[in-house]
């Protein structure tokens, strides 16, 4: 990675010589264990595929190209949905990640032995999945359609936002907690006086944040049956209808921008 | 202290002045709630179905079989996992240039757009949509995921590296240009050591990311534990699929603590 | 009014910061509590409203234990206790007027404070506190927009709007210039003197102490070692509390560094009676 200097001028070292060589063997480990990976992983690529791969690249294009505009008026409906699975499973992953934020931040938790491990759990999980996996599991368990996109984008996003959430809570200043329980507050008291003004600009940037990212994840969930977008995306993708999924593209796309330039406004009016 | 009457009353300042703007927000929040809720089709005997299923969901995990699928889990955990540090470590290798191209301070206007528009496609199109396309180009397996996941990591560490390169004080590249150092030498000793330990915590990082995607791109094809976990829960084998979870919730814990580990020792 | 009995603190990490402590703080009288970093004055005054549950001892406020007290009658002595902070603690993203009424946080139910639908009295009462601290201009700005000076204002009138027994002040002047910090120990003693409140005042500066209060307490590591009038106060005296130091020429100005600071181990069991 470094750009090394001609071997015969002689070099002041950075580096002990031995020091040197086991750097240099261990970036050569790397890339040998790197190859020997893409080894093993394209064991069964059928590479005759890829060789005429710039020929269905060709191919692919000219289908895709131009996009069935008036497919749009089919999909009005499905960008509702879209909108809402986002919009109401960001809702929903707020009301069950607080809670567990306060539950995981060191200095909220009710027990740092019990209760604290078991909200980290929690967190590590949601976070490990992605929406799509859990609107896999969930289309397999309550059926497919919007509720199981909805479900599935606040699962992921329970993680996200308890994380972040309680990292914000255990930076604040415990004396502006102090004083407000010095003077006689109930602990609910403390949290809303106390501790809830200080986390509130995160809190509102992180919301708006993770509404971002489920507006470009519920997009796709549909692939899976889970509603949105992606069920139209799915079924044109079925009937090998190319032209209808450019036009599915370019609208993600668009939406993609929307959702990220009101997040950026939104996050900016709260700083 | 004197007897005047002081008020009774106090209303907070409101975060919005215009009454009428503040209004009009919360009517409108409200009447989209009400909207999105009227046009919400629920299927309630298709939900009522679902609880035996939800409970017998939670009960796979009391154990979960790893043996009776282990040849499928085994692959796929193979796919996946060598398909994250190969597209990291091509990614990282593509990266690089582009990320120092799409540095303001350092690359000269034209190679600049070229970068930032390259960053800018990568960005825009989620993992799982060029999975569709790469697997309809190359055929499905991994390759294809490769190809998405490398893709992927192009944009975002591109974009990170670009923004470390830029932020560097002016004076301490100045004082390497002024050397008369060429190029690279320039990069080597004014750049490098002072973006490398950041670039090293982005890597494990991405490694981290591209670990989790793998095992979304396999739904549409694109190899890795993704399709395994597909094809479980597409047979209703919540037993393996849970344990296909909690593989993968394992690894992902694994790579957390470890690449902080790292990064704790490169800093 | 305050009395303590033996009152002794031990941190976990084995730091003896309070060893057998023994006063009597009667009503209406304006006590200084002096020392070096690291001598336990914080402790101490953190320890009487049990921001830091004491190791042993008792302390009483009037007839009650409050060494003894549960959760709930904790609060409610607790609001007879007003307590002032050396960096202010007001709630930055506050309005004024919010932190003052925070003051009776203890008397109003939850739902109440949370719409900020205080009972008419108090808002008058809060209103009447601010114009006394000189800050009724500033009733709806942001904590965060105010100077020091102001700032620990509405530190003060937070804690009168509890309608104490007592006060409990924690260093008020260290974050202050020498001008707003006799300011604010002016206004301190005369809100006391007016309502004829006790006071216990932690205070690093011991000419500003010896100005203003009726009776000056010394602690050196835990224990008292000094206790009566301000102007009995000699380079003897100071060299007891402070330890050797050429007293005369830099006359009470300085506090002694080198020990360990107290402020670290209250900080990690503040939030310890949070919950």
């Amino acid at each position: 990675m470094a750009a090394t200097p001609a071997p015969d001028t002689p070099v002041w070292r950075r580096r002990a010589p031995r020091v040197e060589i086991a750097r240099f063997a261990g970036w050569l480990a790397l890339a040998a264990f790197t190859l020997y990976c893409f080894k093993v992983m394209t064991e069964d690529t059928m590479w005759v595929f890829l060789w005429d791969a710039h020929k269905q690249a060709a191919d692919l294009g000219s289908r895709m190209f131009p996009p069935r505009w008036s497919y749009i008026h089919h999909l009005w409906y499905s960008l509702w949905e879209t909108l809402n699975i986002a919009t109401l499973g960001t809702l929903l992953a707020i009301a069950f990640g607080v809670p567990v934020a306060f539950l995981a931040a060191r200095n909220t938790t009710p027990s740092r032995v019990f209760v604290r491990p078991v909200a980290l759990f929690v967190i590590v999980s949601s976070r490990s999945i992605n929406s799509l996996i859990w609107a896999l599991l969930l289309v397999a368990i309550i059926g497919p359609g919007a509720l199981a996109g909805i479900i599935a984008i606040s699962l992921r996003s329970i993680g996200f936002i308890a994380k972040l959430l309680y990292e914000a809570i255990e930076e604040i200043d415990a004396t502006q907690v102090e004083a407000i329980s010095a003077t006689g507050a109930r602990p609910a008291q403390v949290l809303a006086y106390g501790i809830w003004p200080q986390i509130l600009p995160a809190f509102a940037g992180i919301s708006v944040f993770r509404w971002d990212i489920n507006i470009r994840e519920s997009t796709v969930l549909g692939l899976v049956g889970a509603g949105g977008i992606g069920l139209q995306l799915q079924a044109s993708l079925n009937v090998l209808a190319w032209p209808q999924v450019t036009l599915i593209f370019i609208i993600i796309l668009a939406t993609v921008a929307v959702s990220e330039w009101v997040s950026a406004k939104v996050r900016h009016a709260f700083i | 202290m004197s007897e005047t009457a002081f008020p009774r009353h106090w209303r907070a300042p409101p975060l919005i002045a215009n009454a009428w703007l503040r209004w009009g927000l919360v009517a409108g929040a409200a009447l989209y709630l009400a909207a999105a809720l009227a046009t919400l089709e629920v299927n309630w005997l298709r939900l009522a179905e679902g609880v035996p299923r939800a409970i017998r969901f939670v009960a796979a995990f009391f154990p979960p079989d790893f043996a009776s699928r282990w040849h499928e889990i085994h692959s796929g955990l193979t796919e996946s996992l060598t398909m994250a540090l190969t597209s990291t470590v091509v990614g990282i290798a593509i990266s690089v240039p582009i990320g120092i191209g799409a540095a303001r301070n350092v690359a000269p206007p034209w190679i600049y757009l070229s970068c930032r528009s390259i960053i800018a496609a990568s960005r825009s199109f989620q993992e799982i949509i060029v999975a569709i396309v790469l697997v309809a180009l190359v055929g499905f397996g991994p390759f294809a995921g490769f190809l998405t996941l490398s893709f992927a990591t192009i944009g975002f560490l591109s974009k990170l590296l670009a923004e470390d390169i830029e932020d560097i004080e002016p004076a301490s590249i100045e004082a390497v240009k002024s050397t008369g150092a060429s190029f690279l030498q320039w990069l080597n000793y004014g750049i490098q050591p002072q973006v490398m330990p950041r670039l090293i915590g982005l890597s494990l990082y991405r490694l981290d990311i591209n670990f989790r995607e793998s095992a979304v791109i396999g739904i549409v094809g694109a190899g890795g534990i993704g399709a395994t976990l597909n094809t479980a829960i597409d047979r209703y084998e919540f037993d393996s699929a849970a344990a296909v979870l909690l593989i993968i919730i394992a690894i992902v814990m694994l790579a957390e603590y470890s690449s902080s580990w790292i990064r704790r020792r490169v800093q | 009014m305050l009395r303590l009995e033996g009152l002794t603190k031990r941190y976990r990490t084995g730091d003896l910061a309070l060893d057998g402590v023994t006063l009597e703080v009667p009503a209406g009288q304006v006590m200084a509590l002096i020392g070096p970093s690291g001598a336990g004055k914080s402790t101490l005054i953190r320890c009487v409203n049990r921001l830091v549950d004491p190791s042993a001892g008792r302390i009483f406020l009037g007839d009650i234990e409050i060494t003894r007290l549960g959760h709930g009658e904790l609060r409610l002595a607790r609001q007879r206790m007003g307590m002032i902070f050396q960096e202010f603690a007001l709630v930055e993203r506050l309005t004024v007027m919010e932190n003052v009424l925070s003051g009776q946080l203890g008397k109003v139910g939850f739902w109440r404070s949370y719409f900020r639908r205080f009972p008419g009295d108090a808002v008058a009462q809060a209103y009447a506190m601010l114009e006394r601290v000189g800050l009724t201009e500033q009733a709806n700005k942001r904590a965060d927009a105010l100077s020091g000076g102001q700032r620990q204002r509405v530190g003060i009138a937070r804690a009168l709007v509890q309608n104490p027994d007592i006060l409990l002040v924690d260093e008020p002047t260290a974050s202050l210039d020498p001008k707003t910090s006799r300011q604010i120990m002016r206004l301190l003693c005369e809100l006391c003197a007016e309502r004829g409140l006790a006071a216990v005042i932690n205070i690093h500066d011991v000419q500003l102490a010896q100005l203003f209060v009726q009776r000056v307490v010394g602690l050196r590591a835990g224990r008292v070692v000094y206790d009566g009038a301000p102007e009995n106060l000699n380079a003897d005296v100071l060299t007891q509390i402070y330890g050797e130091e050429d007293w005369t020429a830099t006359f009470g100005r300085k506090r002694v560094h080198g020990e360990r600071d107290d402020a670290v181990e209250v900080d990690e069991e503040r939030m310890a009676g949070l919950t």
